[in-house]
């Protein structure tokens, strides 16, 4: 009964529901969050007290021992998955901002947007310096990156606007932004004294020591929130990827759409740095490197963000098992990310010159 | 659609009333009126810069009128839901770009977008209407090929499929043969021919090559400075005096030896027999 497959692609209907079966676009996602999952139990087994990955799984299945049980939920579980959802957070923000600019330089950091969410934190740190104490000094950092963050955003939107926002003149202007703001920062690390310039520091390399529960949590609900929010936003980018008229053309509100889309996207970027620092390259690389693994015309929001998990939690383990000395997650994800995206544009390069 | 189409009728289905338009500061087109021939094909010509682009994007509603407004049956335009518009107008803007690696069943797929959902995104209407605007086009051999590998005529026909996918009674093309040779676009606007002959649609277009306007329109808006000069059936519309008004071009006008349309001879300043160009145009500027 079921009418041939027409244009080679496979149809998936059910009642009103249907879609086409694309097999990349399901099974590179699948296979980047099994290997994210698999990284972070690795991921939690490593430390001083080492577990090994099967009895980690165990106690996460609700068996093991009491102690053991102690040390991976309490301990070291919310670091691992500060690391998911942070990769997670910066690569769908990265896809998002990439697709509404059709540039894909548009990332947070390139925008200003992580550096806004640096300056927040770290002239809270310096300017604050003594005065915060207790609960402040924990909560403080995050929300004034998040606010910086959004601040920065705004800034940058209404800069940019011109009769619209064009993606070209988004990145230029971002650029422009995010050079006033890294400057900041330097100055506010100069004036600074010494104890706060390196805690500061440490902060702005982007960092997953010390990330527990109060990490995990917020970042929980917005990512279940907005990422939601940004998954049902598919139709709309793959619209706005062919050019302002042509989305306007085709039924897209223009400005409340990519306003909408770029409030998630800010939204993503500013709460990932709140809990774990401005770690760099993520949101740019990660949606590449999904773009060419799911042959997509864009880049993929929901693949971008899973290659983001597997970039993060790939680079604190390999910092935690196969470096002498452990270092910030930060340092890591750009020497890891640049190499492979470099390697997938090699590749590409060689079979469209054949 | 249910009433009737009137040709030649003041109340088309797409008109434009007194309409203003401009850049910030900078005004294009002044007071204009538009009525849009229903089942025809109308085709805007006009110097570079004198607001023909223009006033298809307001046309289209890609650029909001300073003053005055467009009517889509009878309903001011930019009233409108912008899904709703979509389903009746459809607009191919100038040189489109497909992002790299779309292909050609993709790009003609968002053509759906005004009747798809995000739970809705490939019912069997939506095939059926892809692979007809794709055979009708000639697309449907290069469904998995890229965009961006086509050459200029088949790219322009893969965006044509995509506006047709978009199922709309009203469709407006702005150079729909910029950058093809000359057999390509005739291919093209063949194809634009076959639209409103076949099927009804009434067709409004930006064209450069006056001979193909004037074989192609069945009715011809002549614009300069942002007001319309001339409107009419092309062979009266395509006169030397008013393509030396419109233009500044001096030119011949001959009768299309294999159409009923004109053809334009255009004079230039050298590598002219005089004895033949005497008595065939009033230059305004140039050489005499």
């Amino acid at each position: 009964m079921s009418a041939p497959p027409v244009l080679g692609r496979r149809p998936v209907r059910l009642g009103p529901v249907s879609t086409v079966w694309r097999p990349r676009a399901v099974l590179v996602p699948v296979v980047l969050a099994v290997v994210a999952l698999v990284l972070a139990a690795v991921d939690v087994g490593r430390g001083d007290y080492p577990i090994g990955v099967l009895d980690v799984l165990r106690i996460l299945a609700g068996d093991g021992e009491q102690a053991d049980r102690f040390v991976v939920v309490e301990l070291r579980l919310p670091r691992a998955l500060t690391a998911l959802l942070v990769g997670l957070a910066f690569g769908m923000s990265g896809a998002i901002l990439q697709s509404v600019a059709r540039n894909a330089l548009a990332s947070p950091d390139i925008l200003g947007i992580t550096q806004g969410a640096g300056v927040g934190a770290v002239a809270l740190i310096v300017l604050g310096g003594g005065a915060l104490g207790g609960v402040a000094e924990v909560v403080g950092p995050p929300v004034a990156a998040l606010v910086g963050g959004l601040l920065a955003a705004v800034a940058i939107y209404l800069l940019a606007w011109r009769q619209g926002v064009s993606g070209f003149r988004l990145v230029l202007v971002g650029i422009a932004v995010s050079a006033v703001l890294t400057s900041t920062i330097s100055y506010l690390l100069v004036v600074a004294d010494f104890t706060e310039a390196a805690s500061a520091t440490v902060w702005l390399t982007g960092s997953l020591n010390g990330r527990g529960w109060e990490h995990v949590v917020p970042l929980t609900v917005v990512l279940a929130v907005v990422g939601l929010l940004a998954m049902t936003g598919g139709a709309t980018l793959s619209a706005l990827r062919l050019g302002d008229d042509s989305a306007r053309a085709l039924g897209v509100r223009l400005q409340t759409g990519q306003a909408a889309q770029l409030g998630i996207a800010v939204v993503l970027a500013s709460v990932a740095v709140a809990a774990a620092g401005p770690v760099p390259f993520v949101a740019l690389v990660a949606p590449q490197v999904a773009l060419r693994l799911v042959r997509s015309p864009g880049p993929p929001v929901l693949a971008g963000g899973l290659a983001g998990a597997v970039l993060v939690v790939g680079s604190d383990v390999v910092s935690r098992t196969l470096l002498p000395v452990e270092l910030p997650v930060g340092v890591l994800t750009a020497a890891l990310g640049a190499p492979y995206l470099l390697y997938l544009l090699a590749r590409r390069t060689r079979r469209s010159d054949a | 659609m249910t009433a009737a189409p009137t040709p030649d009728g003041p109340a088309g289905r797409l008109v434009a009333r007194d309409l203003t338009l401009g850049y910030g500061e900078r005004v294009v087109v002044e007071h204009l009126d538009l009525d849009v021939l229903d089942g025809g094909t109308t085709a805007v010509i006009g110097p570079n810069g004198c607001g023909k682009s223009t006033l298809l994007r307001a046309l289209g509603r890609l650029l909001r009128p300073q003053g005055g407004q467009v009517l889509l049956d009878g309903q001011r335009i930019d009233r409108l839901p912008t899904r709703e518009v979509a389903r009746a107008l459809g607009m191919l803007p100038q040189s489109p770009v497909a992002p790299e690696g779309l292909t050609v069943a993709d790009l003609v797929t968002r053509g759906r977008h005004p009747h798809q959902a995000w739970f809705r995104q490939w019912s069997r209407d939506d095939e059926a209407v892809v692979a007809e605007a794709m055979t009708w086009t000639g697309v449907l051999d290069l469904a998995d090929r890229p965009v961006d590998a086509l050459s200029g005529g088949q790219r322009q026909r893969a965006w044509i499929a995509m506006a047709l996918a978009q199922g709309t009674d009203l469709l407006l093309l702005d150079e729909p043969t910029t950058h093809l040779d000359l057999a390509h676009a005739v291919d093209v606007l063949d194809l634009v021919d076959r639209l409103h002959h076949d099927r009804g649609r009434t067709v409004v277009m930006v064209l450069h090559d006056l001979s193909l306007a004037a074989r192609y329109a069945d009715h011809l808006v002549a614009m300069r400075d942002g007001r319309i000069v001339a409107q009419g059936p092309p062979r009266e519309v395509i006169t030397p005096e008013l393509l030396a008004d419109v233009f500044g071009l001096r030119a011949a006008v001959l009768p299309d030896p294999v159409s009923d349309g004109v053809l334009v001879v255009p004079i230039g300043t050298r590598h002219t027999r005089q004895a033949a160009v005497r008595g065939t145009s009033a230059p305004t500027r140039g050489a005499a």
